[in-house]
């Protein structure tokens, strides 16, 4: 048992649960009281969109593949959110489902070519910008009323952004960890070649793998919309960072298709509380970038020394 | 001499196309105004472009070695640089050498940094070059707190001075990157990063010292994006905090149209000249058209995508 609780592999893996631990209790030591139901429903109030976010990231990190443009495409939907689905509920949801459609496209057209994913990514974060921008020039529209609903929910015993991270965790790992076509999923990250040989199409992986993506991004773009209640084609520009960050920390590798949603999950939360942690503790918020690079190499280091006493 | 070999032997250079894409986009806005400010557009577009080709060259070799390869860090990097710098030499023509050098010692540190994430963590270049951008941000972003220092009147004037129209410093980096056209192809060091890019294990069994290279390739791209800070700082009248930002699209988009391969181990100079030009004068034809800021961008963004599925992913040698 205790080897079992010493190896590798299960050091690996209860590394994202620590470090988020390791927050939570810095927080409570500072302040017992932000560690209750109130507290936490305030501090990860912005959790749930990085989440939903960090897990469309992870999709495309399974294939070996980066996105950086999915921070413009979350503010993309955000914008047609709280336009078109709030005016013409008929029209925002075929909007939104072209946008999810695109990104089936963009995974098509990198495996076609044989593309590197960031230059591509790179060029539709400027496409999908320039679409929000003219969807909704200047910040503005209202979020619809059951989008604000769902995100207002008052769960009983455990904060609702809890409760949402890991019901999207769980639901995430059974089907990318335990359902077969799952393991084809991962498979075509870690050995293409095999998968190919095998007998599956390379080409249908990745477009489900961006499909997933793209509909992650929306969810994410409407939760967050239900927080803010109003849009921007900036909103989320800063997602891109937090979620290739969070995907990192959660125990993602970064090829190879080894990732782990629920290391993802507390990726993402752990990535949230970062700025109430600094704030707790007064570090000026000019440091708050460089507090999520510097967590990002001492998690990275750790998984070297972890990873250096397998081989 | 017959003159078909010459043109079919320029059709086969990757890089022409850039230069034709420059060209056409030129002649569309020419003919839009009726060929007036044909010159000056030309002369704006030298006059920026220059700070893409900096940043673009360093770049280039980083991209060359190989799949994976690429540095993030550098519009961090061009704002820390020009944070410091401005604060070191606040105003004082005197001070304007050892800014100079400061501010290439900020981008030795980063590019040294960058490469230990790299080798010691053996963390991948990508996320390696990230982490470590949003420490230097923070950096520049601590220490360039209410930053408005002029930048000395001699660097002012060097970096928009201009002969015939045409800037001094496009003059100057022009010369830079024959310089660097000769380091890519004809020295020990250039060979080696072409060797690494095609193939690092063959590479490393011909002798290479492979680290080695890749340690040069990544301190000389951080250095050029710190050099680019200096001089966009001057050329711009102070440092900003986000003055870096357009050069991380910028820098790889150059990279890419201008005919280098993404896979590595092909690379050329003239290209990302051609390159730059084409973005620059892209994005004044959009706005001599009346375009509004969302159809600039989406048109910019698909450009890219295009240009990139057009050259094509090549088959990553193993």
């Amino acid at each position: 048992m205790i080897a079992y609780l010493t190896s590798p592999k299960a050091l690996r893996a209860a590394l994202p649960a620590v470090s988020f631990g390791i927050i939570l209790l810095i927080i409570w030591f500072y302040s017992p009281f932000a560690v209750s139901y109130m507290g936490l429903n305030l501090m990860l109030q912005y959790a749930v969109p990085i989440t939903l976010a960090t897990i469309a990231q992870m999709f495309i990190i399974t294939v070996n593949d980066l996105d950086l443009s999915i921070g413009s495409f979350v503010g993309l939907t955000a914008c047609i959110g709280a336009t078109l689905l709030a005016d013409t509920p008929i029209l925002g949801i075929l909007a939104l489902a072209a946008c999810v459609a695109a990104y089936v496209a963009v995974g098509a057209l990198i495996h076609w070519r044989n593309l590197p994913s960031i230059v591509v990514t790179l060029g539709m974060s400027f496409v999908w910008l320039g679409i929000a921008v003219l969807v909704l020039p200047t910040p503005g529209g209202t979020a619809p009323g059951w989008v604000k609903a769902i995100m207002g929910l008052k769960t009983p015993f455990v904060p609702f952004p809890i409760v949402a991270a890991a019901v999207i965790g769980i639901v995430v790992h059974f089907a990318l960890m335990r359902s077969s076509y799952g393991v084809v999923l991962r498979g075509a990250g870690g050995n293409p070649k095999a998968i190919g040989r095998a007998g599956w199409s390379l080409l249908k992986t990745k477009m489900v793998m961006f499909g997933a993506a793209g509909f992650f991004g929306v969810l994410s773009g409407l939760a967050l919309i239900g927080l803010t209640s109003a849009g921007d084609a900036h909103i989320a520009d800063r997602y891109t960072l937090f979620t290739i960050a969070g995907v990192i920390l959660g125990g993602g590798e970064f090829v190879g298709g080894r990732v782990s949603p629920i290391g993802a999950v507390l990726g993402a939360l752990t990535l949230a509380l970062t700025p109430q942690l600094m704030g707790f503790m007064k570090i000026p918020t000019d440091w708050q970038i460089g507090a999520l690079g510097g967590i990002l190499i001492i998690v990275l280091a750790l998984r070297v020394l972890i990873n250096r006493r397998e081989a | 001499m017959n003159s078909l070999p010459i043109f079919k032997r320029l059709v086969e250079k990757p890089w022409i196309w850039s230069y034709v894409g420059m060209i056409v986009v030129w002649l569309a806005t020419i003919s839009y105004t009726g060929g007036k400010g044909g010159a000056d557009v030309l002369t704006a577009a030298l006059s920026f472009a220059t700070f893409t080709v900096i940043v673009g060259i360093g770049q280039m070799f980083v991209i060359t070695t190989g799949p994976g390869n690429v540095d993030l860090s550098i519009p961090a990097t061009i704002s820390f640089s020009g944070a410091v710098a401005m604060k070191i030499m606040d105003g004082s023509n005197s001070m304007l050498l050892i800014g100079l050098i400061v501010s290439l010692g900020c981008g030795l540190v980063v590019g040294v940094f960058n490469y230990m994430l790299i080798r010691v963590l053996r963390i991948p270049p990508i996320i390696a070059t990230l982490s470590s951008s949003f420490l230097v941000l923070s950096t520049a972003i601590a220490y360039g707190r209410g930053l408005k220092i002029k930048p000395p009147g001699l660097l002012a004037e060097f970096a928009t001075a201009q002969i015939y129209g045409v800037p001094i410093l496009a003059i100057v980096v022009a010369g830079f990157a024959v310089v660097m056209g000769v380091v890519l192809n004809r020295t020990i060091y250039g060979r080696s990063v072409l060797a690494i890019g095609q193939n690092m294990r063959a590479a490393w069994l011909a002798g290479i010292k492979v680290e080695k290279i890749r340690f040069a390739t990544y301190v000389l791209s951080a250095v050029l994006a710190a050099l680019c800070g200096f001089v966009l700082a001057g050329f711009s009248g102070g440092a900003s905090l986000n003055m870096g930002e357009e050069y991380l699209l910028g820098s790889i988009a150059v990279v890419v149209i201008g005919g280098t391969s993404v896979a590595g181990g092909k690379a050329n100079v003239p290209g990302i000249w051609g390159a730059a030009m084409f973005m620059f004068l892209l994005v004044t034809m959009l706005n001599t058209f009346g375009a509004s800021a969302g159809v600039r961008l989406i048109l910019t963004g698909l450009i890219i995508v295009t240009v990139i599925t057009i050259a094509g992913g090549d088959k990553p040698q193993r």
